[in-house]
């Protein structure tokens, strides 16, 4: 790759051109270089970039980042090559790419997009990461010697050593060597071998095992030996991540069963719509986004309170109309409430869309959290564990240490006497059954970051809730989340080998055989409360 | 005025009142469509409806066939197959429509053969699938494997290098079959068994993070990796974000999908995506003139200027055209005379080029791998250098290796066999039969 040779002139004309006033335009030597790349077949597209680079144009690195995001676009008519600022619908905004001068919109009709494809982007990282090595901020040099990584090529090890003789940071050093050693190992160095013994990168694996079927049988028993190590430790890695999905699912089951646990588990109510106040729950944070164009995040956190104000209005209401009046009535209430599931779910179908909602995840809660090489933990996900955490710990302060909660359990173990010390049954009812769905509703604004938030949502974990429940021991808080966790990780441990469909069969019948030994779940309700 | 002028108008009065005579006797040709409103397949095939509705109209607006207006009868099979064989016998004994415009999943098809072949109707299919089939009365305008799963797997192979392959599909007859043929495919070219790794998943699966992790553990073994995605439906949204997350680019393990289109991209932000794959006939990004003036239409019909357009909508444009063209050539809508029309009409498609209609019953489409871009579209990397006729029986299947379908005279047979010379059961009691 000449490319990178010519880098080194890049980043000198960089520093001397960029300090000069942007150049008359018309005999600009980009636009020929711009046409040049426009019209190079895909075996001349190295050459093209070549130039580029070469030409040490202040504006160069602008170019290839715009072509590596296919941003680069032909004027049909005057053959002008401009960068395409908005590409979304029928008119296209874009700009001069040789002064960055914003020229407007243009019809999509008019403009012919210049290819790249993969192998080329791949390329064109390279190229990138090696700009960003000199950068001053370290991280961003660690982040772009980690790109090097398995695209080091002859050209590259030159100015590679030489920006290790001048690294500063340790950690960037480390990743360089990685990254040369991944490419010597390559070309059969036994040495190398050894810089990759204890990295736990995905490449430096793959490096090795190459080297593994490699004709030399020095350097084949060397990697393999480097390899055995490097699995060792992929070993703890791999328990820990296991536990992390099983855990995280987890989260889920518990946010979705919590509120299920009140209403059912507490109250007693078989009701078949909880999938849809979760529903609702996601639509309000599909809702507060709209309101909020540009702040997802913040739309997102004002959901909390809105998504469980939405599901425990929609939730007294439907106590109120239904409900109350199924009292004691197992089998209707479950009907009566299944008819509203459907309701509901026509109801979104026709008043929003049949179509699924687009909910977008704030930058804060997307990529993952890097604990090594081998271990990164969604964020996403994390922050749904964290609040299903955070909601169970809530729940339980309001049933043990609340006047609420008091009186709940009061109207649960014995109606009557409860009416009798004065408690208004009817309005506990209102109140738990509200509780009940505005939890449902806070599931259902987590669940808008996970899972596709559309009409079906609810039907999804009407299931699953009812199961975490009915293990866990109806009436039991803290049955619903050791249920949920532990259903979880045995769902996670289960799939690698048995494969998501059969995984799933497995805990379901896993279930119903423990159901038949502990008809009352994993932590029974005692007493007299319990027996009647 | 003389008698000559007298008798000139009460000529044209004639015949003005014959020909008004002959518009009222006539009746308009009615189009059935056959697309779930409601229920989980709802988000696909609504849009479905749509584009056949536009077409009629736009059909209506140029002054019909034959003289004749063209009515669409609606109906909503609620995403229930069973019900789907219900409301084709209602479009075809009670609302007996000329022909109908519908399915989606195969299962949906499936259940659909018998009827259309007991009461002798004309079916147009827009999605690609497994093959393994071809019916006298239904018309294949999306990609048999050939058209689509093939060919992308040979792009990945000969243009990327890649030596180890994830198959990756929902649990149901589409994915299972096209892996089945992908597999013997591969194992032919020469991939050993353990460079291949398949995997199940349920519909609506939203909990990636397992499969994704084994996916990048799979793809460290120092062979360069892909993805062969028949993931269906809204499970590739979570799917998607999870390989975001977990920050697997595509240029270290792309993957290539045979069921995400705009529509589904729609639902996610393609940041993290850029560079993974698709494989289709048609791509919203096609720079065509016919392709631009599409998407104006279907802008100014849904008054949406964000709708997108996608492959299946496509091939109901090239369906829709080609019945229109074979009731022009046979001059009437009778089936017979339109089936026997229908071989060898070709029409424009969307993408620059030309589809015809096979004797197989399946059409010939151009051959487009695209890249994700950061604006939900993809970008066209590769494309075959002609049109690829469809192939109804599957060459890497055993048992359908020498089967063949040509509905011609004096052939005419969908299941016939040249090892053996003889011509099977049908389309429909295959179904039929495996229903039961």
């Amino acid at each position: 790759m000449g490319i990178i040779r010519s880098l080194t002139l890049l980043l000198i004309a960089l520093v001397s051109v960029s300090s000069l006033p942007a150049s008359a335009q018309d005999d600009d030597p980009g636009r020929e270089l711009l046409v040049n790349l426009a019209e190079a077949p895909n075996s001349g597209v190295e050459e093209a970039l070549n130039a580029i680079v070469s030409s040490g144009h202040p504006r160069a690195r602008g170019w290839l980042e715009a072509y590596g995001n296919n941003r680069l676009s032909r004027v049909k008519d005057t053959g002008q090559v401009v960068v395409v600022l908005n590409n979304r619908g029928r008119d296209w905004e874009i700009a001069n790419p040789l002064t960055g001068e914003n020229m407007g919109e243009m019809s999509r009709r008019e403009l012919d997009r210049i290819a790249i494809n993969n192998a080329i982007r791949g390329q064109l990282e390279g190229i990138l990461a090696m700009l960003d090595l000199n950068a001053p901020d370290p991280d961003v040099r660690e982040a772009s010697a980690q790109d090097m990584m398995g695209k080091v090529d002859a050209s590259l090890i030159e100015p590679l050593e030489a920006r290790l003789e001048l690294e500063e940071s340790a950690q960037v050093r480390n990743r360089i060597e990685e990254a040369l050693a991944i490419y010597r190992v390559g070309e059969g160095d036994i040495e190398a071998v050894d810089v990759l013994a204890g990295s736990l990168h995905p490449r430096a694996r793959a490096a090795l095992n190459q080297a593994v079927r490699s004709d030399d049988p020095v350097l084949a028993k060397k990697a393999g030996q480097a390899l055995g190590t490097i699995e060792q430790k992929l070993k703890l890695n791999r328990a820990a991540e296991t536990l992390y999905f099983g855990l995280s699912l987890g989260s889920v089951l518990v946010l979705a069963a919590i509120g299920l646990a009140i209403t059912f588990g507490v109250m007693g109510v078989i009701n078949m719509a909880h999938g849809e106040l979760i529903m609702l729950g996601a639509y309000t944070t599909w809702g507060m986004q709209q309101l909020l164009p540009g702040q997802p995040g913040l739309a997102l956190i004002l959901s909390i309170p809105a998504g469980f104000m939405v599901a425990a209005t929609a939730g007294i209401i439907i106590e109120r109309s239904v409900i109350q009046f199924l009292k004691g009535r197992p089998l209707e209430t479950l009907l009566a409430t299944f008819g509203i599931s459907l309701i509901l779910q026509q109801l979104v179908r026709t008043v929003i869309s049949p179509q699924n909602r687009t909910v977008v995840t704030p930058e804060w809660m997307s990529g993952s959290l890097v604990i090594n090489d081998a271990l990164s933990l969604t964020l996403n996900r994390m922050y749904v564990l964290g609040f299903a955490l955070v909601v169970f710990a809530a729940l339980m302060l309001i049933m043990r240490k609340t006047r609420l909660g008091l009186e709940v359990r009061a109207v649960t173990q014995n109606r009557n006497m409860a009416r009798s010390m004065g408690i208004r049954a009817t309005r506990v009812d209102i109140m738990t059954f509200a509780l009940g769905s505005g939890v449902a509703g806070l599931a259902g604004v987590a669940l808008s970051q996970l899972t596709n938030v559309g009409p079906n949502l609810g039907q999804n974990y009407i299931i699953d809730s009812f199961m975490v429940v009915v293990f866990g021991g109806v009436g039991n808080l803290w049955g619903t989340l050791i249920a949920g966790l532990s259903l979880g990780t045995i769902n996670q441990l289960l799939e690698p080998w048995a494969g998501a469909v059969l995984a799933k069969i497995i805990v379901l019948v896993f279930i119903i055989l423990f159901i038949q030994k502990r008809p009352k779940g994993l932590f029974p309700q005692k007493g007299r409360a319990a027996e009647g | 005025m003389t008698i000559k002028k007298h008798v000139k108008i009460g000529l044209s009065a004639l015949a003005l009142s014959v020909s008004l005579n002959a518009m009222a006797d006539e009746h308009p040709i009615k189009v059935g469509i056959l697309h779930s409103l409601s229920g989980t397949m709802a988000i696909s095939e609504t849009v479905l409806k749509d584009t056949v509705e536009m077409l009629i109209e736009k059909q209506n607006a140029e002054g019909g066939v034959l003289g004749r207006q063209l009515e669409a009868v609606v109906v909503d099979p609620a995403s229930n197959w069973p019900l789907f064989a219900e409301k084709a016998r209602e479009l075809l004994a009670q609302e007996e429509v000329d022909v109908i415009f519908g399915n989606w999943t195969s299962v949906s098809r499936k259940s659909v053969l018998p009827v259309v072949e007991e009461l002798n109707g004309l079916l147009f299919y827009p999605v690609q699938y497994e093959g393994e089939e071809s019916s006298e009365n239904v018309f294949y305008t999306g990609a048999a494997p050939n058209q689509q799963a093939i060919p992308a797997v040979n792009y990945l192979m000969n243009d990327i290098g890649v030596e180890r392959w994830v198959l990756a599909g929902t649990d149901y007859v589409y994915p299972r079959t096209t892996n089945k043929i992908l597999e013997t495919y591969l194992m032919d070219q020469g991939v050993a068994s353990e460079d291949i790794m398949i995997n199940y998943t349920p519909f609506g699966h939203s909990d990636w993070q397992n499969i994704v992790s084994d996916i990048k553990s799979f793809g460290s073994a120092g062979k360069k990796t892909a993805v062969v995605s028949t993931i269906n439906g809204d499970a590739n949204v979570p799917f998607y974000r999870e390989l975001g997350n977990q920050g697997v680019s595509a240029s270290d393990i792309p993957v290539v999908a045979f069921s995400v289109g705009e529509q589904e991209l729609s639902g996610i932000d393609t940041g993290p995506l850029v560079g993974h794959l698709a494989a289709w006939n048609y791509f919203m990004s096609v720079d065509s003139d016919a392709n631009y003036d599409f998407i104006d239409q279907w802008i100014e019909h849904t008054g949406d200027d964000e709708a997108v357009t996608n492959d299946p909508m496509e091939a109901h444009y090239i369906g829709f055209n080609m019945y229109v063209e074979a009731v022009r050539k046979a001059g009437t809508t009778d089936v017979d005379a339109v089936k026997d029309a229908i071989i060898g009409v070709t029409v424009p498609n969307l993408t620059g080029g030309y589809a015809a209609m096979m004797p197989n019953h399946h059409i010939t489409k151009p051959v487009l791998i695209g890249e994700i871009q950061d604006n939900g579209q993809f970008s066209v990397v590769w494309e075959t250098p002609s049109t690829v006729a469809g192939d109804a029986w599957s060459d890497y299947l055993p048992g359908s290796r020498d089967m063949i379908a040509d509905w011609r005279k004096p052939m005419f047979c969908g299941t016939f066999n040249t090892a053996t010379g003889k011509c099977g059961a049908s389309a429909g009691e295959m179904a039929a039969e495996e229903a039961e």
